[in-house]
């Protein structure tokens, strides 16, 4: 018998594990049939999974954490068993703003933090406050801009303008002079490149390393009561997304994100951030940056609690929340490692024995104690050397 | 009440105005959701905001309605958010409710159920309209046909007419696609 379930995605490639797990027959091997709603802005994707019309929803982690406290709309219990992703995300600049920045585009984005500074003195020679689009105030590009501006003494709130709008209508507003740059998922950052609209000034993954991406959302009341069909579909993630981060699948993968009813974009310029091969200027040559973009390897879907409560201090250092230990409690239940490892126990996947740890300690690939098998963590380093105590979240607040 | 339509679709929109017009409200302005449609918006100070569920543009809505100073009263979203079956009908019918002050929600709901029946309305018109357009070219395709089977094979029309049907049934198809195939298959050898 075949269980229907509907999963409402944004035009993103990150979504490739969802697309993969149902056009690969991942889904269907745990006798599920996925019916992918595409969607164009956050705000109806939330809908839709807050109101029932899907049981599940591709979402930015820090959505999923503001709907259950309470902050966007309706307010909802979310729970996410599963990341689709991590990192994945660019900052582009319209290339007279750039120009202020240093010319050798590579040392510009190993070195976040100089750029940061170089940023920071080239808003004072702009004739007006830069205006910078990020896709939602509850997103992770959101949090990482502000993060990245903080860090040179740019306040986001009153040294430049951010402009929500969705990652499909980035082009056309920098083409209409709208915006100055935007913070965006692939391929819209290529996109603009390509176009020669803009060019590369940060990637995400050169300021956080392993940065908490999509994560897949249900609300808790279904999640509880519906198990099985739960612990199948992450069964059929997983292996999707194993599917997704070998080298050799990325051409068929580029291919078929392509397609007008997934991301509906160039191959070309899809298979980009799959590869990290990404050209961050339209005359030059693809850097390679290997870790642009992960679905799988590392234990990428295991959602660490620690990862939801980073998150949640960002939330309260931009004002958006009040802190309280019941409103970190709340935050740190939307990500369910609980469920993840129910749903795995019985197969090969490495299963963390934790379920926080210390968010950006991580300087090398290292060895950690799993349940099974051979689990190594890639660097997760912040920029500035920061390191997240989940167990300490106000002095983590007090030292900014 | 001044009521504020965010739409790009300008057959859409003038559906639902019409039926606004009809059931009594006088104050209504339709604005396409490009460019700086939020400024334009905030000037207008409306008392209820109708959206296309489709649109890109809501995200930067929300961010308006979250940040603006100018609009920085009480909002709910699809009117009374205890309604399910309401809500779950705007969801379906793909129209989402803004209203931008305390109005009292007897006087927003049936603005919104008039939405609702609208969008549902244009929804039906526009996939009507897409049928026929699929007719109009389905019918093209196998006029086209007929005349490459009746200039090669020498065919009356009904005849050729006849020769695509039978083919189609043989094969468990539609006459279009067998028409389409012959078509292909004609320009692949040079026929036409």
């Amino acid at each position: 018998m075949t269980t229907d379930l509907r999963i409402a995605f944004l035009p993103l490639t990150d979504a490739a594990v969802l697309a993969v797990a149902r056009e690969k027959g991942f889904a269907e091997e745990e006798g599920l049939h996925l019916d992918l709603v595409r969607t164009t802005s956050w705000a109806t994707l939330r809908d839709r999974l807050v109101f029932g019309q899907v049981q599940a929803a591709h979402m930015l982690a820090p959505l999923a954490v503001a709907v259950t406290l309470g902050l966007s709309q309706q307010a909802a219990p979310l729970s996410a068993p599963y990341k689709l992703n991590v990192n994945g995300n660019m900052l582009v600049m319209a290339s007279a703003f750039a120009q202020a920045l240093d010319p050798d585009v590579a040392a510009r984005l190993d070195d976040p933090l100089g750029t940061a500074h170089d940023f920071a003195a080239a808003i004072g020679l702009w004739k007006r406050k830069p205006v910078i689009g990020v896709v939602h105030r509850f997103s992770s590009h959101s949090v990482m801009l502000r993060y990245w501006l903080a860090s040179a003494g740019v306040d986001p709130d009153r040294d430049v303008v951010l402009r929500v709008l969705p990652p499909s209508l980035t082009t056309e507003a920098m083409r209409a002079g709208e915006i100055d740059g935007f913070i965006a998922g692939e391929p819209w950052g290529s996109a603009a490149v390509d176009a020669g609209l803009a060019e590369a000034v940060a990637i995400g993954e050169r300021i956080w390393r392993r940065g908490v991406e999509k994560i897949l959302a249900f609300r808790t009341p279904w999640l509880e009561e519906n198990p099985e069909v739960v612990d199948g579909l992450l069964r059929a993630l997983v292996r999707a997304a194993a599917w997704c981060d070998e080298p050799a699948n990325h051409e068929t993968l580029a291919h078929l994100l392509s397609q007008p009813h997934y991301v509906d974009q160039p191959s070309e310029l899809i298979l980009r951030a799959l590869s990290g091969g990404i050209a961050p200027r339209i005359d030059m040559a693809p850097l390679s940056m290997p870790d642009f973009l992960l679905f799988s390897r590392e234990a990428t879907p295991f959602p660490w609690r620690s990862q939801a409560l980073w998150i949640y201090s960002q939330l309260v250092r931009w004002k958006m929340v009040e802190h309280s230990a019941d409103n970190a409690a709340k935050a740190a239940a939307v990500f369910r490692p609980d469920i993840f490892r129910r749903a795995l126990a019985d197969s090969d996947v490495p299963l963390p024995g934790a379920s926080m740890k210390l968010e950006g300690a991580v300087a090398s690939p290292l060895a950690v104690g799993s349940k099974r098998g051979e689990l190594t963590l890639g660097p997760d380093r912040f920029f500035d050397g920061r390191v997240f105590d989940p167990e300490r979240i106000e002095d983590f607040l007090a030292s900014f | 009440m001044r009521i504020v339509i965010i739409d790009d679709s300008g057959l859409r929109a003038t559906v639902l105005e019409e039926g606004l017009r009809e059931a009594g409200y006088d104050d209504i302005h339709i604005v396409p959701p490009r460019g700086g449609f939020v400024a334009r918006l905030e000037r207008m100070a409306p008392d209820v905001v109708l959206m296309d569920l489709g649109s890109p543009s809501r995200d930067t809505l929300e961010e308006m309605l979250t940040v603006s100073r100018a609009l920085a009263r009480p909002i709910a979203m699809f009117v009374d958010q205890s309604d399910d079956s309401m809500i779950g009908a705007a969801i379906d019918a793909g129209v989402s409710a803004y209203v931008v002050d305390g109005l009292r929600k007897e006087r927003v709901k049936p603005v919104l159920e008039l939405a609702v029946r609208r969008f549902n309305a244009f929804a039906k018109l526009q996939s009507e309209l897409d049928e026929a357009r699929t007719a109009l070219s389905d019918r093209k395709i196998i006029d086209r046909a007929k005349s490459i089977l009746m200039s090669q094979r020498g065919l009356s029309e009904p005849d050729a007419y006849a020769l695509l049907r039978s083919s189609a049934m043989n094969q468990g198809k539609k006459i279009v696609d067998v028409a389409q195939a012959l078509i292909t298959a004609s320009d692949l050898l040079g026929g036409m």
